[in-house]
């Protein structure tokens, strides 16, 4: 009721003071959120952790079977259990205050404090153990994720200058344009190049693999082959040259979209899984340290 | 000769025609074309019509209800039969003229203004009825009685060469692969003109050789999107484009044109011609109706019974200002009603009016209300009782008790308020509430909301019992055009205000009012220069509504120093040093100032010694901004030249006139569409944001998304009046939106699509451990249409666009949802600042 009746003092529905806030610009990425806030906390968690086991007599040798060890696995295990729920809060916006940003601040700065955490939990006991692939687990769910901040941090920009100002559909559309265009430029041409361009229309811009999506580069591409055997000064040739070179730099600019967000995106499909797998391996891991306890 | 005759079917010329056949009165109706209902014969096939306002009885002989074009039409084509409704199709009226005597002292005045302004007053000496309508066709029809229902679509225009009047001219396409084999020539580069030359063109099976004919070499009425496509069939020789080419004359098989290079002939069968329409106000005021003003938005001058200022001719419908079918029809059973003699008659909305009254002490009836506040409230005393019904319908009357909040400041509102019986205290300073002004009985209150569209800018308390009427913002602009006299009073209390506001609470109404009198209120168009560096002009602005920029020449280029909102001034510095003007300003968006001759300005200072300090420590701000920059210059010109395009590219998109607008950062923008997935999300499963469309300039991108300007094109022509301006300030549609596109016409950032509300989706959870829906975000066209068959209902396309996430906790989800920070949302005045542009958010 309190905040409805001061919601009443500004005239609206409370949200004045909070937009205000808000248009007067919280204009800051993930990584400076609030002043570097988590990566403040992180820095806490992972000092307080070396202190303590650097201060405290863990008996017969520190392991993650002492009151210590078990207290840092404890605290590792909800940090990973929280952690991964960052897919889930990506995709429920509502109902709750608050902001996905802040979430990835604290998910890449408490994730990356799990390096220290799950470290000194294992005591550096390592060997070809359950609790060991785990733990294996969980650095490869790290060093992915900091292949993720990197490129979130750099490619960026690169999208934004590829992109001028063009949309996904206008691209492709740009690219029809072209075609039709092409289309009737080739009639007038021989059969061996007409050939060539036609193969260069037919074929799937997308084609290529995986590989060639990340690289960019597409060595069987149809448009660059007739690119290179048409030639010729007749009239229809310098046309059709003309508009297979406009269609070779539309494909490079779309081909260059795929290849930035593939960048962004292809790490995602390797931390996702290995972190399903580090939580069923934590779970082995757990129930094993407590059968055998 | 008829007793009635109605021109136009539409709904309101349909129920006037079915009163009158029920009643056994002789009539007429002329239709101009073949079929009844022009206008919503030609909505697109399977069109959802909207019945609003729901609380609205009908009264009518004929039958309306929400549904489909083709049932409503089917409904009204058999009950028109079934009346045995004497209608007149291909009748289209051309003139209105009274047979009987002169009426003395009766004489219409039309003003016409040519485009280099000029006007040109030419009187019509009215005649007594009966009336005899001209038809196109030559015939006349006479009637005593007139009722013109005709709404505002106009009439196309025609092509006025040799040869215009041939068959084969003509102005609609209704179906493209109708012809076939012929040589075809389009006038007009508007998009209708453009959409048929590319529909005639588009299959080549039809063979058709298609030319549209360009005036110059731009296309400044067309969409960008029509354009590109055009320029593409022609460059494809699908079809040709001819610019700067005008038509000379026509004859059959053959046209000849004017070209840059001389006169060309070439074949052709058919001439569309789709240079725009006429408004039918000529045509009305020849009839010899008058108009409210000549404002372009005004209506004709009505009594109580629709008559107009040509005794016997009865206005009703779109062109008497009610744009809502239900509206029209009752109109048209009413007015049947009067001329058969049924003076008693109550209008259908006297149950809406009446509960607007139903709170206030003091036990009125409805007339005495409205007679009650016509009398009290000095700006509406030139109303006649019609029009305070209309007035009423979007207006409140409410009653406060002493110490009551009327409205706070800072809280979004763009009434009008009129004080019919108490007074009110403005807290004019917010630090002390106790220091108030009075605002007595009979004026009016709250503005500056309504001209400058920004927050209101101080709390207002009822000082005793008061009885107010809030008037909405189109309640007032209506009123305003309808009511000269109000428009000025309105205006000369607003610069009075205005006054007394910018110089804090030293000065009374008696310091200010010889600046009001010489006061003069300016429009400025986007980029017109108002004030020039280094002139010696010594005038003082300030900005009413719409906002300027502040630019100085630094080297060879102009730098941005600043962004003035409405409610600053500016021009005092030259005024009190006596100086040259040391920046220019120019209006960022189309705007209006307040010109305060500096001789007037100057005598206030030198009588108000504090009012003098209070201006120069202003200055003093303002001078350290320009030092600042110019320093800035010196040592990183880089950043100074940043941050100047930045600014003036933001302005360049809107932002000057946007209250909340969405940016994003491409330096941290990853293209994950969270932004896009979670608006849909939080709205009915449709998104009201694209965020790759729109421009970029260093790396800050203005999405396609609303600004919630403080002047919203949307709201200019919404029939059922859904487009309003929420508590938090949010410019938001109500679910009375009839679906008819006009705010998606009106905005010129395209940030409104019109869709029908998607089925819901399975939850979340269902999705993500079984595959179940189509996930986060908007599904795909096909989803939703397969997911709404399946449903069974068919809901109607409705406009929607971003509402500032109003009501939903934690504010805009398109900038909760980002995962990196690239999605902000800010305002002009706080983010068009050196600091805020020049930042590294990274």
């Amino acid at each position: 009721m309190a905040s409805k009746a001061a919601g009443k003092a500004t005239g609206g529905t409370g949200r004045f003071t909070q937009d205000e806030q808000r248009r007067d610009s919280d204009h800051v990425s993930f990584l400076k959120h609030k002043g570097f806030r988590w990566l403040w906390i992180a820095l806490g968690l992972c000092g307080a952790s070396i202190a303590g086991y650097l201060l405290i007599d863990q008996q017969p040798r520190p392991n993650g079977g002492t009151w210590y060890g078990y207290t840092l696995g404890t605290i590792g295990f909800a940090l990973i259990l929280w952690l991964s729920l960052l897919g889930v809060r990506k995709r429920r916006i509502n109902p709750g205050v608050w902001s996905l940003k802040a979430w990835t601040s604290a998910h890449v700065y408490l994730g990356l404090s799990l390096i220290v955490i799950g470290t000194l939990h294992t005591g550096f006991q390592i060997g070809w153990n359950v609790h060991t692939l785990a733990y294996v687990l969980m650095l490869l769910v790290i060093f992915t994720g900091i292949y993720g901040v990197w490129v979130y941090a750099t490619l960026p920009q690169s999208l934004s200058a590829n992109r001028k100002e063009m949309t996904r559909k206008q691209m492709l559309e740009a690219l029809t344009a072209i075609d039709r265009q092409l289309e009737s430029a080739a009639q007038p041409l021989g059969r061996a190049e007409a050939d060539l361009v036609i193969e260069a229309l037919g074929q799937d811009i997308f084609a290529g693999g995986p590989l060639a999506r990340l690289t960019g580069s597409y060595p069987g591409c149809a448009t660059a082959r007739a690119l290179k055997s048409i030639g010729g000064s007749s009239e229809a040739a310098t046309r059709v040259t003309a508009l297979l070179e406009k269609r070779s730099e539309q494909l490079a600019q779309i081909r260059g979209q795929l290849r930035i967000r593939a960048m962004l995106e292809i790490w995602l499909f390797i931390h996702i899984p290995l972190t399903i797998a580090l939580i069923a391996a934590l779970t082995a891991h757990v129930i094993s340290v407590f059968f055998y306890w | 000769m008829f007793k009635v005759a109605i021109i136009g079917s539409g709904p309101a010329g349909l129920s006037a025609a079915a009163r009158a056949a029920a009643l056994g009165l002789s009539h007429v109706l002329l239709e101009k074309t073949d079929h009844l209902s022009d206008t919503i014969y030609k909505y697109q096939k399977g069109k959802h019509v909207m019945a609003t306002p729901s609380n609205l009885v009908l009264r009518s002989d004929i039958d309306f209800d929400a549904g489909k074009r083709e049932t409503i039409l089917g409904i009204w084509d058999e009950q028109i039969a079934g009346h045995k409704v004497n209608v007149k199709y291909h009748a289209e009226a051309k003139a209105i003229r009274g047979t009987g005597d002169p009426i003395p002292g009766s004489v219409q005045q039309i003003v016409s203004r040519a485009r280099d302004g000029t006007k040109n007053v030419k009187e019509i000496q009215r005649h007594a009825p009966p009336y005899a309508i001209e038809l196109t066709n030559g015939e006349t029809v006479m009637a005593e009685n007139v009722i013109l229902a005709i709404g505002t679509q106009g009439n196309p225009n025609r092509m006025r060469c040799p040869g215009a009047d041939l068959p084969h001219v003509q102005y609609q396409l209704d179906d493209p692969a109708e012809y076939v084999d012929e040589h075809i020539v389009i006038v007009g580069t508007g998009d209708a003109g453009i959409e048929n030359a590319r529909g005639l063109a588009e299959d080549p099976a039809q063979r058709n050789t298609v030319s549209i004919l360009n005036r110059g070499t731009e296309f400044p009425t067309a969409k960008a999107a029509n354009v590109s496509a055009l320029m593409a069939d022609h460059e494809a020789g699908k079809l040709t484009v001819r610019n700067e080419s005008e038509t000379k004359s026509i004859e059959p098989g053959w046209i000849t044109l004017t070209t840059r290079d001389g006169e060309i002939r070439i074949r052709c069968d058919r001439i569309i011609a789709r240079i725009g329409s006429a408004p039918p106000r000529a045509f009305v005021e020849e009839c010899g109706i008058e108009f409210t003003s000549e404002d372009r938005g005004a209506f004709p001058k009505l009594s109580p019974v629709f008559e107009s200022t040509a005794p016997g001719i009865f206005v009703i419908g779109a062109l008497a200002g009610y744009p809502l079918i239900k509206h029209c029809m009752n109109q048209g059973h009413d007015v049947i009603e009067f001329i058969n003699g049924n003076t008693d008659l109550k209008p259908a909305d006297e149950p809406i009016i009446a509960a607007k009254f139903a709170n206030l002490p003091g036990n009125r009836s409805t007339e005495e209300w409205l007679e009650f506040l016509r009398a009290n409230v000095s700006i509406l005393n030139g109303m006649n009782p019609l029009q305070m019904r209309e007035f009423m319908l979007d207006s409140e009357a409410k009653f406060y008790a002493p110490g009551e909040v009327i409205f706070e400041r800072n809280a979004p509102g763009s009434s009008l308020f009129g004080i019919a019986s108490g007074s009110v205290a403005v807290e004019v300073n917010p630090a002390d509430p106790s220091i108030t002004i009075p605002i007595e009985t009979g004026s009016i209150f709250g503005e500056v909301g309504l001209i400058s569209g920004r927050r209101r800018g101080a709390t207002i308390r009822a000082a005793e019992d008061t009885i107010v009427v809030e008037i909405s913002r189109l309640a007032a602009l209506k009123l305003q055009s309808q009511v000269p006299s109000a428009k000025k009073a309105i205006e000369r209390i607003s610069i009075e205000r205005q006054l007394l506001q910018m110089f804090g609470s030293g000065l009374t109404r008696e310091d200010v009012a010889p600046l009001v009198e010489a006061a003069q209120v300016q429009e400025k168009r986007a980029g017109e220069i108002v004030v020039t560096e280094g002139a010696d002009d010594k005038d003082v602005y300030i900005i009413r509504r719409g906002s300027m920029i502040v630019e100085k020449q630094i080297g060879d280029r102009p730098v941005f120093l600043s962004y003035l909102p409405a409610g600053s001034y500016f021009g005092e510095m030259a005024v009190v040093d006596g100086s040259t003007r040391t920046a220019t300003v120019k209006a960022a968006i189309k705007s209006e100032v307040i010109r305060l001759p500096g001789e007037g300005f100057l005598e206030l200072l030198e009588k108000n010694p504090r009012l003098r300090e209070r201006a120069l420590k202003d200055m003093e701000g303002r001078r350290a901004t320009n030092a600042f920059i110019e320093g800035q210059k010196d040592s990183f010109s880089g950043a100074v030249d940043l941050y100047s395009k930045t600014a003036q590219f933001l302005v360049d998109n809107g932002i000057g006139e946007a209250t909340d607008v969405l940016l994003i950062d491409e330096k941290l923008c990853i293209g994950c569409d969270n932004c896009e997935k979670a608006c849909a999300d939080s709205h009915d499963g449709l998104s009201r944001l694209d965020r790759e469309a729109g421009k970029t300039y260093a790396h800050l991108h203005v999405p396609t998304s609303c600004r919630h300007c403080e002047h919203p094109h949307c709201m200019a022509d919404c029939p059922p009046n859904a487009i309003k301006r929420g508590p938090d300030g949010e410019v938001f549609i109500d679910e009375t939106c009839i679906g008819c596109g006009n705010c998606q016409r009106n905005c010129p950032y395209g940030v409104i699509r019109m869709d029908a509300k998607p089925p819901k989706k399975p939850s979340l959870l269902q999705w993500m451990l079984f595959g179940k829906g189509p996930g986060p975000g908007e599904a795909s066209y096909s989803w939703r249409k397969k997911a709404a068959e399946a449903e069974g209902v068919q809901k109607p396309k409705q406009a929607i666009k971003c509402d500032m996430c109003s009501g939903i906790d934690g504010g805009p989800a398109c900038v909760r949802a980002c995962p990196t920070g690239a999605a902000i949302r800010v305002s002009p005045d706080k983010f068009l600042t050196f600091t805020k542009l020049t930042e590294d958010a990274e």
